[in-house]
């Protein structure tokens, strides 16, 4: 009946290629960077072997319990953040904007589309204490408050990065959960606001239960992101002060390009997979079990 | 408190104003007229706090270096210094960088969405043992990060020569590119009748000339959507850009803009700004134009992945 459709010649000529560039990019390098993590050495050295060397170093390096420490916190913060503030933005242009809030999610959206460097520069002027006392520090003095260092200090930094990210992102969680709000049946919603249900408990015990799903999706796309957030942290803080705001993938990016230790570094691009892979395990086995419960 | 107030600015207006509003909204007049208030000024601090910054930066690239230090934060620029753009331009070599981001990203592009609607059409039109086996594979990119990939990559296209050229970029960002789009054009073809496949096929056009004569102008649409969700990825990165690129004449606008104050000698705010300005200004513009489309395809290829 398919015989046309189940042409081989066919399909080797249209999934060949992707298939092709897919792995020699991809799949390949991943199973040669697990490779490199048994050695020493980079590029233009060479390597030589160093057996289980390197992951004797990842289990007593104290920069890669601080990194991923750093990483944990920040992936759990900001993906909170951006799920929550997204999910009370899209409440508020179901329930209140209603058909008005087109051009309100379209602005919200906007700097999801920024490049993460200008952004990450733009920030970095806007909280800035010195040369010029930024909106941020003017904001402060002007209720009396004094000019905070906020790249000086790890706890300042890491909130100024937090901050940032949501600014960022909330617009897309905003659309995203407002594609789920959209969602919910009106009779379903009317029969509730009869048995007197209003506010704070129709979205409880009605409008959270229904918007589960997408909910969920949001919450493993942004922990995935997050995890292995780069740009916004490299152009905002460098990983700094100091290595206070490093994660796992510019520690990573700092082991292999600016100490040349590609074996090292490999090892930790490997401990970062695992992570991911488990995460995103977890959060689908813990999601799937709620599910079943109610 | 001092890590208080900043989250204040950032959250506290939509999270706040809005649970007063949102118990009185159901209730009698009175008290809704009290609610569209609330809301009102939640949705002027929301879009104060989302533009404001944008704004800010673009009076700020107009200023001249003395205004900037010399002046508070909030003032207007004494005088509109135009000129900042023109040296971010040519001195600050940012309209090289460009040059070099459309180098990258346009091939890429191109390669991507050709590549990948082909392995659409494949993997969801098509009929053949192990495809959806082949699909997971593809997915399984998805999760991975990048860092994996880097350090074998820079060594192949060490050996190879093409440390100083452009191809290392244009290379990894359609293998990166790759997974998500052909992920979501085989869910595009889902809508797609077999049916008519095989009609045409009847009548003499062959598979592969039905896939680009039937098919493509069939899934138009969501190709434009995929390459706009691509374009913003790629355009964007920061990470592989930086690895591939340690030529100063090669390096694209986000490396470019990371490293600006050094090309200066001396940090000079406006055409540093102008700079940021360039750089965002050029996203704007797309997203003026097609900002439904940009918006349906980023959060359609979140729920998917």
């Amino acid at each position: 009946m398919h015989r046309v459709l189940g042409d081989r010649k066919a399909v080797l000529i249209l999934l060949g290629p992707a298939l092709l560039v897919y792995s020699l990019i991809m799949l390949v390098p991943m199973v040669w960077s697990l490779g490199y993590s048994f050695t020493k050495g980079n590029t233009i050295q060479g390597f030589t072997g160093n057996g289980l060397g390197n992951f004797h170093r990842l289990f007593t390096d104290p920069a890669v319990r601080e990194a991923l420490w750093f990483t944990a916190k920040y992936a759990v913060v900001v993906t909170l953040g951006q799920v929550v503030a997204g999910y009370l933005l899209a409440l508020l242009y179901v329930f209140f904007l209603k058909k008005a809030s087109a051009l309100v999610r379209t602005l919200v959206f906007f700097p999801v589309v920024l490049p993460t460097v200008a952004v990450g520069l733009l920030f970095q002027k806007f909280f800035q204490v010195a040369p010029q006392t930024g909106p941020v520090n003017s904001l402060l003095n002007a209720v009396g408050i004094g000019s905070i260092d906020w790249f000086g200090s790890a706890g300042h930094a890491f909130w100024v990065l937090i901050i940032m990210d949501i600014w960022r992102s909330m617009g897309f969680y905003a659309v995203l959960l407002f594609a789920g709000l959209v969602d919910i049946p009106e009779e379903v919603l009317e029969s509730a606001r009869l048995d007197g249900a209003s506010g704070l408990r129709l979205v409880r015990h009605i409008v959270l239960p229904m918007s589960f799903p997408v909910l969920l999706s949001s919450l493993i796309f942004s922990i995935n992101g997050t995890l292995k957030a780069f740009d916004s942290i490299v152009a905002l803080t460098n990983g700094g002060p100091g290595n206070a705001t490093t994660p796992l993938t510019l520690y990573m990016f700092q082991t292999s390009f600016t100490y040349g230790d590609y074996g090292y570094g490999s090892t930790i691009a490997l401990l970062l997979t695992v992570v991911c892979l488990l995460v995103t395990l977890v959060v689908f086995r813990v999601s799937r079990r709620d599910l079943t419960k109610g | 408190m001092a890590i208080d107030t900043p989250l204040k600015t950032a959250g506290a207006p939509s999270g706040g104003g809005r649970v007063p509003a949102s118990s009185a909204a159901p209730r009698p007049p009175r008290h809704r007229r009290i609610g569209r208030l609330w809301v009102k000024i939640v949705v002027a601090l929301l879009l104060a706090i989302e533009i404001y910054p944008l704004i800010w930066m673009f009076l700020t690239s107009l200023k001249s270096n003395n205004d900037y230090l010399n002046h508070s934060t909030w003032s207007l620029p004494t005088h509109w210094e135009w000129s900042n753009y023109g040296e971010a331009w040519t001195t600050g070599n940012i309209g090289l960088y460009i040059q070099n981001s459309l180098l990258a990203v346009l091939p890429a592009l191109a390669l991507i969405l050709l590549l990948g609607t082909a392995a659409g059409f494949a993997l969801q039109i098509m009929v053949w043992k192990g495809r959806s086996l082949t699909l997971l594979i593809f997915l399984a990119g998805m999760m991975v990060p990048s860092q994996m990939i880097l350090l074998p990559l820079f060594t192949v296209y060490f050996q190879a020569g093409l440390s100083g050229t452009l191809w290392p970029l244009i290379l990894t960002y359609t293998g990166t590119g790759l997974p998500l789009t052909v992920f979501m054009m085989a869910t595009y073809y889902k809508t797609v009748p077999r049916e008519l496949f095989e009609a045409a096929t009847i009548d003499g056009a062959s598979i592969l000339r039905a896939f680009w004569t039937i098919s493509v102008p069939m899934v138009r649409n969501a190709i434009l959507t995929v390459g706009l969700v691509q374009f913003f990825f790629i355009w964007n990165d920061l990470l592989i850009a930086l690895t591939f690129t340690n030529n100063q004449d090669l390096r694209t606008i986000q490396v470019g803009l990371l490293n600006f104050t050094g090309d200066f000698g001396a940090t000079q705010y406006g055409p540093l700004f102008a700079a940021i300005c360039i750089n965002v200004f050029g996203t704007l513009v797309i997203y003026l134009f097609l900002n439904q489309k940009v918006m349906k395809g980023l959060t359609s290829g979140a729920v998917k992945g």
